[in-house]
């Protein structure tokens, strides 16, 4: 009889009858998250930055000392590191320049009805749902110019793509692209979902061509959440390791986040591998804040 | 009550028994290595010594891109998931003076190993530094690089009629690096997709050193003298140039696309038909000589590491010592199984088993040497191996000579001389920022 009376009530009186107040299911939410967040995410972080000023290397039992600001002034001072900056920063530009046309464009052509359109857009979609490690293994095989299909498929004969220092990177590139547009795609047909259908009509009504009515409608209301996309991509690429570690190993493919991890767990120089890590992450908080304001301005448009 | 009695006392008596057995069976060791024959075969090996003594060990395997990073991560926790480990040569100096290994000299000494085992797998495998009398590691699976090579193609009599019109001496078994060269040369026919010459080109941990390493040997060049640290003038010397030179012109006649191989592909291109000769690891040669994973392997031939313009013939040494972890709880288990190990018998099994074994004994003996097509080309490079720096920053320095040796050979930038240039001076301020040069 209790129990039927207690189905009865909304959510929070039922807590409430049970003897649970909003507070107590607040914290019972909140407080394993804020757990997780401290142990798995702030620590680290803290501990990382403490480190970050020492020449404490993980392999050694000899105790660190404190260096202040060497580690970070000898990697801003260390021209690999700049090639390894300026390698990323080509293969983000490359890579998240072609997801944003790329998926952009899938998007617009399956934002229309056609036959068997929800198994096209669920096979589009596979490339992001597998192994970043196995699709690099994957476009390594593709790549290879003794059996590989693509250098038979465009008649490029022996290119090798992978080992030609001037292509290795590109060729990255491309594989993330194949993988990582159907993010896009995705976000963009929410996005394209969700303008007014009334707009097209008027457009239509006024006789507006698709050029004026995809400049002046659909590119204006879908841009913010291209934003997102781009915010979101962006930083994945800037941060890009196992497709690239997998695929090649051409210096001038080599991204900051392999760098990083040479620094970190192959050389055990622990110290100078946070502070690494963190002028990677003050560059990627700039890239993003200057993404968020100019995101915000769109929105205010 | 008698009765009573008596039952306790042959419960209790059972109980002892059972508990004696359970306790021999719980004495477990796990021996850290890579994932590859020679661990299988230790695996099997060690079974027997299970047999003996009860005490069951477990060869745990990782792949070899994760090795290193695998073993020094449970170094660094201190953790003792592993009793023993059978690391890389290079590893002895961060094994050591970080502490992760025991001192074996005392064990090395009373059992006379420097007797029993050859002499560069002691001064390569088990003591650091080198020259001390300071021993970390029981040698345990020899190697070095070697080359297999089509028998077929070099027989052939219109091949052999062709080579000598076109250099004027006999198509052989190369001696030298030239004749190496020449062959790669004359084989190398991309239009029939056949090529020359595979060789190591993988920069992401010590492929490519190895492969250059051979060469710059065995042009007369070093890599640096491993006591004073001393680099410059001895890692860029002309003859090293020479050997670096001679390794990017082997890279003109591989197949299309070598820029990121080592064991693996080097071994597919003898069983895929593609090359005339292949560099590798003697202790990947077995599926060479194997019909269900070579289909080329009765025309499979191996040589040593040819020598260079001098006479000069060295190769890159392989292989490992087996370690015994400072942090492991079974030292004393370790230490016994060690002893077992050493022995004459185990090693001449090991030998059979397919492990390479480094007692001189049994590498001297023609058992070994006429059990494969390979082991006399074994045992005559074990006599002629030279190793990296195993100082305990090596990870540092190997990584400074595949970035600057790297574009050179593969992506054709700048010259050998360039390339050992930049690496000397990168190798000097690392050595000083470690305070090598006291």
């Amino acid at each position: 009889m209790a129990s039927v009376a207690l189905t009865n009530l909304d959510p929070a009186s039922r807590a409430a009858a049970r003897g649970w107040s909003d507070l107590t299911i607040r914290n019972l939410f909140i407080i394993p998250t804020l757990v997780f967040l401290i142990v798995f995410n702030i620590f680290p972080l803290i501990y990382s930055l403490g480190y970050s000023f020492t020449n404490f290397a993980a392999n050694r039992s000899e105790p660190w000392q404190f260096v202040g600001l060497q580690n970070y002034r000898e990697l801003l001072s260390d021209d690999h590191i700049w090639s390894n900056f300026v390698i990323t920063a080509k293969y983000v530009i490359v890579s998240v320049a072609g997801q944003m046309v790329v998926g952009f464009g899938l998007a617009l052509l399956l934002n229309r009805s056609f036959p068997m359109k929800g198994l096209i857009t669920t096979l589009l979609l596979l490339p992001m749902m597998m192994s970043a490690a196995v699709v690099g293994l994957f476009w390594q095989l593709l790549y290879s110019p003794s059996w590989g299909p693509i250098n038979y498929v465009f008649g490029l004969g022996d290119f090798a793509w992978l080992s030609n220092p001037d292509s290795a990177l590109y060729a990255v590139a491309i594989t993330d692209i194949w993988m990582w547009s159907p993010f896009v795609m995705l976000l963009s047909l929410a996005g394209l979902s969700a303008v007014p259908q009334h707009l097209y009509e008027a457009a239509a009504i006024d006789r507006a061509g698709w050029w004026y009515t995809f400049t002046r409608i659909t590119l204006p209301l879908v841009s913010p959440i291209l934003l997102i996309a781009l915010i979101f991509r962006t930083m994945e690429a800037f941060k890009t390791f196992d497709i690239a570690y997998t695929m090649t190993t051409q210096p001038t493919a080599e991204l900051i986040a392999i760098r990083l991890y040479k620094q970190a767990f192959q050389q055990w120089d622990t110290g100078k591998s946070c502070a690494l890590a963190y002028i990677v992450l003050i560059m990627v908080l700039a890239i993003t804040n200057l993404y968020v304001k100019y995101l915000n301005k769109v929105k205010e448009r | 009550m008698r009765k009573i009695v008596t039952s306790v006392i042959a419960g209790i008596g059972l109980a002892l028994a059972c508990g004696t057995s359970v306790r021999a069976q719980d004495k477990e060791l796990t021996i850290f290595w890579a994932e590859w024959d020679p661990a299988n075969y230790l695996q099997e090996l060690v079974n027997d010594y299970t047999a003996e003594t009860g005490v069951k060990v477990t060869v745990q395997t990782t792949p070899w891109p994760d090795f290193q990073t695998k073993a020094f991560t449970e170094f660094n926790a201190h953790g003792d998931a592993y009793d023993m480990v059978v690391g890389d040569s290079q590893w002895l100096g961060a094994g050591s003076t970080q502490g992760h290994y025991v001192d074996l000299t005392d064990f090395f000494n009373q059992h006379k190993l420097n007797d029993v085992m050859a002499p560069a797998t002691i001064k390569y495998y088990a003591e650091y530094p080198g020259g001390s009398g300071k021993y970390w590691a029981i040698p345990l699976e020899g190697d070095a690089i070697g080359w297999s090579y089509r028998k077929d193609w070099f027989e052939d009599p219109k091949e052999k009629e062709a080579f000598k019109a076109k250099y004027g001496y006999d198509l052989a078994v190369p001696t030298t690096y030239a004749q190496l060269r020449d062959i790669a040369e004359f084989f190398h026919r991309p239009d029939q997709k056949r090529y020359g010459v595979a060789i190591y080109t993988d920069n992401s941990y010590d492929a490519m050193a190895m492969g250059v390493e051979s060469a710059i040997f065995s042009y007369g060049g070093d890599l640096g003298d491993y006591a004073t640290y001393k680099v410059d003038g001895i890692t860029n010397s002309k003859e090293a140039a020479a050997g670096l030179d001679m390794y990017k012109q082997l890279y003109k006649f591989t197949p299309p696309g070598w820029g990121k191989t080592f064991f693996v592909e080097d071994n597919q291109a003898i069983t895929g038909g593609l090359a005339a000769m292949s560099m590798n690891f003697f202790a990947f040669f077995p599926p060479l000589v194997n019909k269900a994973t070579n289909p080329y392997a009765d025309v499979t031939g191996f040589f040593a590491n040819p020598a260079g313009p001098d006479g000069k013939r060295f190769a890159a040494l392989g292989g490992q010592g087996i370690s015994v972890v400072s942090y492991s709880k079974s030292k004393d288990e370790a230490m016994k199984f060690l002893e077992w190990f050493i022995k004459d018998e185990t090693q001449k099994k090991w030998a059979e088993l397919g492990g390479y074994t480094c007692s001189q004994a049994v590498l001297k003996s023609d058992a070994f040497q006429n059990a494969t097509p390979y082991n006399k080309a074994f045992y005559d490079t074990m006599f002629m191996v030279k190793d990296f720096w195993a100082t305990p920053e090596y990870a540092e320095v190997l990584d400074q000579l595949n970035q600057n040796i790297y574009p050179f050979v593969v992506g054709g930038k700048g010259t050998a001389q360039e390339a050992l240039d930049k690496t000397a001076a990168d190798w000097k301020a690392t050595f000083t920022k470690y305070n090598r040069y006291k």
